[in-house]
């Protein structure tokens, strides 16, 4: 295997990154999305997260990357309070979220998850429903009982995760009847669905083929006009195709964050170099 | 080389010796299946007719009549039951695989292991003394009682079993999209394993279906239609029991009848069940 440094191919983020950089309106810099501060994560006695300190901007895309094992997972779902389903987990250290503390004592999961939504590495449509049902059970859940709000908002869902074309006349199937690649884009829909403002994701494309995965990729990029995305995935190529910025995550620590083009063409730390180039990880 | 020969004969003939005893046990445990289906349907198959199913039983000495409100009081009775087994059953489960501590589940299961575990007669003791006594007469609805808290450990159990064989990533999807605990277990979890929760209800009822003991100190038999709950009534196999000790050979061919149609409601119970479960672990992973 010869190692070969990870070349950069993502003209679109580059474009867009400039165009962020130039235009007017982020001469005066807008608030970042997330505000990590110290953050460090227990499960047990045993450290996953430590120390991590971190602003992720709104409306860009951010990849997390690193080895199996690094935290990497754990810090994601620490963004919107899903790693209290684990038991045993302690957390210190300060999220905010535009500003609020997303662990303040008044600060309540469910509405925190309704604001920050969350894709799976495993798709995982709900069995027992049809592919609409799956699309609009979150808002059902919560208390919509509009139909006609509800058929709108189910097109409308499916139409930005690119999968209104291939499913409009089996709406009613089941959505484990969806191949690999349209149940995990079924997911997102039905993530988009609720209309959060943060949508987290969580190895999204690691079970999928290439095909697949590119229309994700695709996906992804349509829908950072709308949404922060932060990204977990333990392909490089993928964070330098999809993401913005990128950070790196060693043994439980972020070891550097910074725009994407520079994290892969001129990292600054020894260890972000060594896992890029493929000399470990 | 003639060692090995010998050797590998032996080796056959410990295989064969194996498999035919496994073979022997296994006509040992339906043969008395087979039996006692048999011997009902040969003793009590001449006395199931319309009467049966459409009369109350006749006085002592006249010949006829039927185990009509046996039948109507035990289908009374397990409704009785199952509303009080379901719903605490049912909850229970859903604490032990969706709320319990560790060590609170641990003590729970141990508990819910141990009652189903208890002789039936105890449980229409207990009820004889919680219920019977204090409000002085056997009534359906300590019947049902003692039958409805046989039920709870059953149900608590396998509902247990089915909802953790939901895999957490559909629980984890539902909380991701902003829905409440309480709601991602009625309408996620729940819904998923809803088969396998009606399974463990038609199961626990088959199981009390059948049940004599639990109903002698309770809801204790009557030989006329039941006007109020608050009154003993007739069950199956209390009919079939008290027939079946009685000195009258018509009686003894009801009492056959009586378990002849027992048997075969709870056979339909199990058919139904089968049906239901079909393809239920496919479906789930």
């Amino acid at each position: 295997m010869i190692e070969t440094p990870v070349t950069l191919r993502n003209s679109v983020a580059q474009e867009r990154a400039h165009s962020i950089m130039s235009s007017p309106e982020t001469e005066t810099l807008p608030r970042p999305a997330f505000e990590v501060s110290n953050l460090s994560i227990w499960y047990g006695e045993k450290p996953a997260v430590q120390d991590v300190t971190i602003d992720i901007p709104a409306k860009t895309i951010t990849a997390i990357i690193g080895p199996s094992g690094c935290g990497k997972s754990t810090f994601l779902r620490c963004l919107n309070r899903m790693h209290e389903l684990i038991p045993r987990t302690r957390i210190e250290g300060k999220v905010l979220f535009q500003g609020e503390d997303l662990y303040s004592t008044g600060s309540d999961p469910t509405i925190v998850r309704r604001r920050i939504g969350m894709v799976f590495q495993k798709s995982n449509p709900f069995p027992t429903m049809s592919i609409a049902e799956n699309v609009v059970i979150g808002l059902k859940l919560n208390g919509v009982r509009n139909r006609k709000l509800l058929d709108e908002r189910l097109e409308k869902s499916l139409r930005m995760a690119a999968l209104w074309d291939e499913v409009k006349d089996d709406l009613h199937k089941p959505g484990m009847s969806l191949s690999g690649g349209q149940q995990q884009r079924l997911c997102i829909a039905r993530a988009i669905a609720v209309e959060p403002e943060v949508l987290l994701m969580d190895e999204p494309a690691s079970a999928l083929d290439p095909i697949a995965t590119m229309k994700i990729e695709e996906l992804i990029h349509e829908l950072v006009v709308n949404y922060t995305i932060v990204i977990v995935t333990h392909n490089m190529q993928q964070a330098s195709r999809v993401s913005d910025r990128t950070a790196f995550f060693y043994v439980g620590r972020l070891i550097e964050f910074g725009e994407t083009t520079q994290i892969f063409t001129q990292p600054k730390e020894k260890q972000t170099e060594d896992y890029i180039t493929g000399r470990f990880g | 080389m003639q060692a090995t020969s010998t050797n590998r004969i032996w080796r056959k003939v410990k295989s064969a010796l194996a498999s035919a005893l496994a073979f022997t046990s296994a006509v040992l445990v339906i043969a008395p299946l087979g039996l006692v289906f048999f011997h009902l349907v040969r003793s009590g198959a001449s006395s199931v007719n319309w009467d049966f199913f459409t009369q109350l039983p006749k006085p002592v000495g006249a010949i006829g009549g039927g185990m009509a409100n046996a039948i109507v009081g035990s289908f009374e009775l397990l409704g009785l039951a199952a509303m009080i087994g379901v719903p605490i059953g049912v909850l229970g489960g859903v604490y032990l695989a969706e709320y319990g501590s560790a060590r609170a589940n641990a003590m729970l299961r141990f508990v819910a292991d141990v009652l189903n575990g208890v002789p039936s007669i105890i449980w229409g003791i207990v009820v004889y003394g919680l219920v019977v006594l204090r409000f002085k007469g056997f009534s359906a609805y300590a019947g049902g009682l003692a039958l409805g808290l046989m039920m709870v450990p059953l149900i608590m159990r396998t509902t247990e079993e089915v909802l953790l064989l939901v895999p957490n990533g559909y629980r984890e999807a539902s909380l991701a999209l902003g829905v409440s605990r309480w709601k991602t277990i009625v309408h996620i979890v729940m819904k998923t394993a809803s088969k396998g929760i009606v399974t463990g209800i038609l199961l626990a009822l088959a199981r009390v279906a059948g049940e004599t003991a639990p109903l002698l100190f309770t809801a204790f038999g009557n030989r006329f239609w039941n006007h109020s709950l608050q009154e003993p009534i007739a069950a199956l196999p209390l009919q079939i029991f008290s027939y079946a000790i009685s000195p009258y050979d018509d009686w003894h061919r009801q009492a056959w009848a009586g378990a002849l149609v027992l048997v075969i409601t709870i056979f339909f119970i199990n058919v139904l069940v089968r049906f239901l479960t079909r393809g239920r672990i496919a479906r789930l992973t």
